[in-house]
């Protein structure tokens, strides 16, 4: 498919078995505030101790609030920023150490969220898709016609865009471009950061089925950020749910849409817009924001907004730990002998209808 | 290819041209820019052509002919308070007139644009070290300042240039930082990073072309400030030395005469006034000629 020998998707190194991404104990604080009085400083706590692994082949999502660490943890996996702890595994190889962060950036694509942003407005989409094979040692010639054969694959006909800029183009257009970027190196990976929050509900479809479709034919990984339930539930194998900086439950999508255990998760699905009369929401399943990251709550940080909140969570922080194959927790209720009442107890759903 | 529909939007032009003959097809249509154009052209061409032009000698004084007005027979803009004639002297001043407006400009928009970009795109403490250098220069007047380092450096022109330039230096680059550290913190300039590219290139590729015309426009709106300084330190006797022709050193010597001839005394003014006037409105409208979106 593509024009040149080196853009070939790299090398399955691990097997099947071994995951193609691995985020080891990963945490980022950014300091804000002077640095020379330091009085001032306060830590924000943007991305705190997070471990996961992402299969190969599989859409892993990310939910949560704005501000819960979803997008500082994709410039974490990217290499865009540095951790202050904690390790990245691609394939098996510690990066920065085994894989540079050179090499990691051609297996490793990004999808960002505003469409016009993310493309130069004084390059034409051509010269924007071709940049990347040419730093990475394409020809002139390579480099435009691995942009055109993209340009054909996202579904823009080449000879019609290729020398467009970015303000002609609509937005489902535009980020059609920003997908096709992403697929110049030949990833294995591609983070989609809200990648189809900012477009309409019609095109949203078409971009979604767009990538789907790239995805069985490239037989690329996803990391789908998102704060849509209804994309997520549709498009992902399994679900993360992120809290300020921390997961607090990630599972299959139909473990964690059917056997929600954790009561943010449970928050964030009856929050969801629903078109069945008699699944109508009264009352907000959640009030007020999320706490700062800068001073998060004592104990479990959900607790100042959870109904089930007892006197253990303000005090001990939960784990996060497996309650069934595939499906882990960080909630006092889901770990037997925690201290909680409710220990052990399936969660209830909570009644919000009117 | 998949059965996925697409939003083909309106048809693109078939022919699309470059980003640089779209500049030029805007410049084109826009009337004003047209005609400061031709109005620098012709003054800088006659500067450059002067010995061409049949004039009479710009040095050539005479004290019975002193201070005519204009429109005398033979000398069409009059004489100077020497008896030299002022159209040769005004146009062979433009010589040392427009170099003094250009070159520190010029010079500090090559100086400045580079640190400002680099402060802009590397930020953090080079960043720090290069715009609080900048803000000692700002501690002061850009005149008294100007004054001061001709001062300190002795009269001349080239010690008058230079120190133009070292004055023109700090606004241009803060300029260039600032319109760096925006583009900058857009997310095309991080996908570039994540695909791997050096700084060089992103700073080549991505930021020039989008910093440059900014800076370029603010350093051309400079160019008539540049040659007011410049006649304001001739005023002084800083910059250039009489006899030499220059539209700043001669609207000093004319002061005294504004009384007996103020036509003639305010020529030197007026051909100031007109090339500001004409870089101010062509940077202008190449502002808007360089907006793709324009």
């Amino acid at each position: 498919m593509f024009a040149a020998e080196f853009l070939e998707p790299a090398e399955d190194v691990g097997g099947p078995a071994q995951p193609l991404l691995e985020a080891r104990r990963l945490t980022k604080h950014f300091i804000r505030g002077s640095r020379l009085f330091a009085g001032k400083r306060a830590v924000v706590r943007a991305v705190d101790d997070v471990s996961f692994s992402i299969v190969k082949g599989e859409v892993l999502s990310v939910v949560g609030e704005s501000g819960c660490g979803k997008s500082t943890l994709a410039r974490l996996l990217i290499g865009l920023i540095e951790p202050n702890r904690g390790e990245i595994i691609f394939d098996g190889e510690l990066v920065r150490e085994a894989l540079t962060l050179r090499v990691l950036r051609r297996r490793v694509q990004m999808v960002f969220q505003d469409s016009y942003a993310s493309l130069n407005p004084r390059i034409t989409i051509e010269e924007t898709i071709a940049f990347g094979p040419k730093v990475n040692g394409a020809g002139n010639a390579t480099a435009c016609k691995i942009a055109r054969d993209l340009l054909a694959k996202v579904g823009l006909e080449p000879n019609d865009f290729a020398g467009r800029y970015p303000h002609e183009l609509s937005g489902g257009q535009r980020q059609r471009v920003n997908i096709a970027r992403a697929l110049a190196l030949a990833p294995r990976l591609v983070i989609l950061d809200e990648a189809v929050s900012a477009l309409d509900k019609s095109v949203e479809a078409q971009v979604l089925n767009l990538l789907a479709d790239l995805r069985e034919q490239l037989g690329l990984t996803y990391l789908f950020i998102s704060h849509d339930l209804d994309v997520v539930s549709f498009f992902s194998d399994r679900v993360m749910v992120m809290y300020l900086g921390e997961i607090v439950e990630i599972g299959t999508a139909y473990a964690l849409f059917q056997e929600t255990r954790h009561p943010y998760t449970q928050a964030l699905l009856a929050a969801m817009p629903s078109s069945d009369p008699e699944r109508r929401t009264a009352k907000p399943p959640i009030t007020g924001d999320p706490p700062s990251p800068i001073a998060p709550p004592s104990g479990c940080r959900f607790h100042p907004r959870c109904a089930y909140a007892e006197a253990v969570c303000s005090v001990k922080a939960p784990q996060l730990g497996p309650i069934a194959a595939g499906h882990a927790v960080a909630c006092h209720m889901a770990q037997a002998g925690s201290g909680h009442s409710r220990a052990g107890q399936p969660l209830q759903r909570q009644s919000l209808n009117a | 290819m998949s059965a996925v529909s697409t939003e083909f939007g309106i048809a693109a032009p078939a022919i699309r041209a470059g980003y640089w003959s779209g500049v030029r097809r805007r410049l084109a249509r826009d009337r004003v820019s047209i005609v400061c154009a031709a109005i620098l052209l012709a003054i800088v061409l006659a500067a450059i052509f002067a010995p061409y032009l049949g004039l009479a000698d710009p040095y050539l004084g005479s004290m019975i002919r002193r201070l005519k007005p204009i429109g005398t027979p033979g000398y069409p803009l009059g004489t100077d308070e020497l008896g030299r004639d002022m159209l040769s002297r005004l146009i062979y001043g433009g010589r040392l007139s427009l170099l003094i407006g250009l070159t520190p400009v010029a010079l500090a928009f090559v100086i400045g644009g580079m640190l400002g970009i680099l402060a802009g795109y590397v930020g953090g403490l080079v960043n720090q070290c290069i715009m609080r250098t900048a803000d000692i220069f700002y501690a002061f007047p850009s005149v008294l300042l100007a004054i001061a380092i001709s001062g300190a450096l002795g009269a001349g022109i080239v010690n008058s240039l230079l120190s133009l330039t070292i004055v023109f230096i700090p606004p241009i680059l803060r300029i260039a930082e600032s319109v760096t550290t925006s583009v900058r913190t857009l997310d095309f300039v991080d996908a570039a990073r994540s695909s791997g590219a050096s700084a060089f290139t992103i700073i080549r590729v991505h930021i020039l072309g989008n910093v440059l015309g900014p800076i370029f426009v603010y350093a051309t709106s400079l160019i008539s400030v540049c040659m007011i300084l410049g006649a304001g330190l001739s005023f002084l006797g800083l910059g250039t030395k009489p006899p030499e022709p220059e539209w700043g050193l001669m609207l000093n010597t004319l002061r005294t005469a504004i009384y007996i001839n103020p036509g003639v005394a305010a020529l030197p003014g007026a051909m100031i006034f007109i090339v500001s006037i004409a870089f101010n409105l062509l940077s202008d409208g190449l502002r808007s000629a360089l907006d793709v979106r324009g």
